[in-house]
């Protein structure tokens, strides 16, 4: 595989999104909103709070912080529906198959042009979420919650992770897909166990300690192989051109 | 430059193509005509080592179909124009043709000299930098072929070029063949077009899962069809056609109003025998003309031949 020629396909890719307000704008709210939203839902807490802040605060953090997996599973999924059903749409995967380039550095390509811009904007945004949460908390807890290492394992684990995950699953969909829209609805189911992991750590049913998250980025990275593995089945120069819808 | 030996293609239980052998030589127009689902774009697709052959043999631009290791080299070698343009609408010509050059690893200088010469040869030089969303349908097939050519490949694939244009685009697409041909590049041309096909190839192949035939279009014309003389008359009888017949005897003589056609086998041979015997039955010609079976005869023929097999 020639990373160079995957190189010129994500970099094609970027500068295409690039001028796609949809994406441009699922790119910074989310990461905006959790990054903001969350620390001023923390400071409403801190302020409203009557009891013993340093029992439950670092536990209610500690939850949001799975916004950034879960981040990170959202944003690619309209990305790679783009990069993929939106080639599907436009016709232009053929000319695309009949250059030089194998099929795994096109999908390399494209797993990157999803994949970069997301991870540069979850961890731009959780660089304002740790600062304002620190800002808010750390006169009530009496020290600095993050850096912490289970926000690194998020960050630098989980998060690109979950990813891939979103970005393999797409590309699975986005071969049955017509339109980039039905793509991304199909998607939605993605980041559902994300969502279920955030809740059960929220009610305190399953602690998102170091070694829980440890176990779920293990699931989590077999389940990427599971998926990379099928993804490359499933963008086959033949299985494109003939199987596809 | 392109030598087929029995390709075939098979989806499941359907042939889509069947046993096609072939060749196309360096610097020829090889146009491949055929009716919608005749396996055209499989073929093409095979040649181009888009799909894999189901079975058969092919060699490409000096590479073998098949072998893993001659498959990017063949797709560096070729050009191929799809049915469908598939650009990117949101980007300019000169960023469709650049990407592409890249891809086929064009180094910048020459790619930047490929595009201006190619976008030149288009005259769409002066509209390289806008969006093709706002080409229209024959402008968004020339940045295509130009795209083909980008990387100046040594064959084009060129996959029903004129379908769904309108009349004036479809002769803008034509001329810009037209001058590939004079570039003398070899082109293999998919086409339902029969008076493209006439107009612009060297050869011809006739495509119905089979391959029917293959000939230049004037071996075609003239090969399989009879040729028919048409004697316009001062005043046309049935009278005087039968005595033209029996005169003509076996041939085959038609009257329709004014006008007798005789099916010939060799023209200059016949004709002045046609004209006497005309003439003997007491007919006044006022004109004696050849009509030759159109290639659409051709195809309609073996086309039909093939639906309705004896």
């Amino acid at each position: 595989m020639r990373l160079s020629q995957a190189w010129i396909v994500a970099r094609h890719d970027l500068g295409i999104l690039a001028h796609r307000r949809g994406i441009v704008a699922g790119l910074i709210a989310l990461p905006l909103g959790v990054g903001i939203g969350f620390p001023l839902l923390t400071w409403y807490i801190v302020q409203k709070s009557t009891g013993d802040l340093g029992a439950y605060l670092p536990d209610l953090i500690n939850a949001f912080s799975v916004w950034w997996v879960i981040g990170a599973a959202m944003i690619p999924t309209s990305i790679a529906a783009y990069a993929i059903v939106g080639e599907k749409v436009e016709k232009s995967l053929e000319p695309l198959l009949s250059t030089p380039t194998t099929d795994s550095e096109i999908l390399l390509g494209k797993t990157l042009a999803a994949f970069l811009p997301t991870i540069g904007a979850i961890w731009l945004g959780s660089i304002l979420y740790q600062v304002l949460v620190d800002v808010f908390t750390s006169g009530p807890l009496g020290y600095l919650y993050y850096p912490s290492w289970s926000m690194a394992l998020i960050l630098f684990v989980m998060a690109p992770l979950a990813c891939l995950y979103a970005i393999e699953f797409s590309v699975l969909i986005s071969s049955r897909a017509t339109d980039a829209r039905s793509a991304q609805q199909y998607a939605g189911v993605i980041f559902v166990p994300f969502i279920f992991i955030y809740i059960l750590g929220e009610i305190g049913s399953f602690p998102l300690d170091t070694t829980n998250l440890l176990y779920i980025a293990l699931g989590l990275a077999i389940l990427v192989l599971g998926l990379f593995y099928a993804s490359e089945r499933i963008f086959h120069r033949e299985e494109i051109l003939t199987q596809w819808k | 430059m392109v030598h087929a030996d029995r390709l075939t293609k098979r989806f499941g239980s359907l042939t889509a193509v069947d046993q096609v052998s072939l060749d196309v030589e360096e610097g020829e127009v090889f146009g491949f005509l055929g009716p919608n689902g005749a396996g055209k774009t499989t073929t093409v697709r095979m040649l181009a080592s888009l799909i894999s052959p189901t079975s058969g043999a092919a060699e490409v631009a000096g590479c073998e179909l098949g072998k893993q290791a001659d498959e990017l080299k063949l797709l560096s070698r070729i050009g191929v124009l799809p049915e469908n343009v598939g650009l990117y609408e949101s980007t300019s010509a000169y960023q469709n043709l650049e990407y592409f050059g890249r891809l086929h690893r064009v180094d910048p200088p020459t790619l930047r000299k490929n595009i201006e010469r190619l976008l030149r040869m288009m005259d769409l030089w002066e509209k390289k930098d806008l969006p093709l969303g706002t080409f229209s349908k024959g402008m968004k097939q020339k940045v295509a072929i130009a795209r083909t050519l980008v990387h100046d490949p040594i064959l084009l694939f060129l996959d029903e070029p004129t379908a769904n244009l309108d009349p004036e685009a479809a002769k803008m697409v034509r001329d810009v063949i037209m001058d590939l041909k004079k570039e003398k590049r070899t082109i293999f041309l998919n086409t339902h077009h029969l008076d493209e096909a006439q107009r612009v190839c060297d050869r011809v192949g006739i495509l119905r899962t089979r391959l029917l035939t293959v000939g230049s279009p004037e071996s075609l014309r003239f090969g399989s069809a009879k040729r028919r003389t048409v004697v316009r008359l001062e005043s046309g009888s049935e009278a005087l056609a039968s005595a033209v017949r029996s005169r003509l005897a076996p041939r085959h003589v038609e009257l329709s109003g004014d006008e007798l056609t005789v099916e010939v086998d060799d023209p200059d041979r016949e004709n002045p025998e046609i004209a006497s015997a005309v003439i003997a039955a007491g007919g006044r010609i006022l004109a004696l003309s050849q009509l030759a079976p159109s290639l659409e005869d051709v195809y309609l023929k073996l086309v039909h031949e093939q639906e309705t097999p004896a």
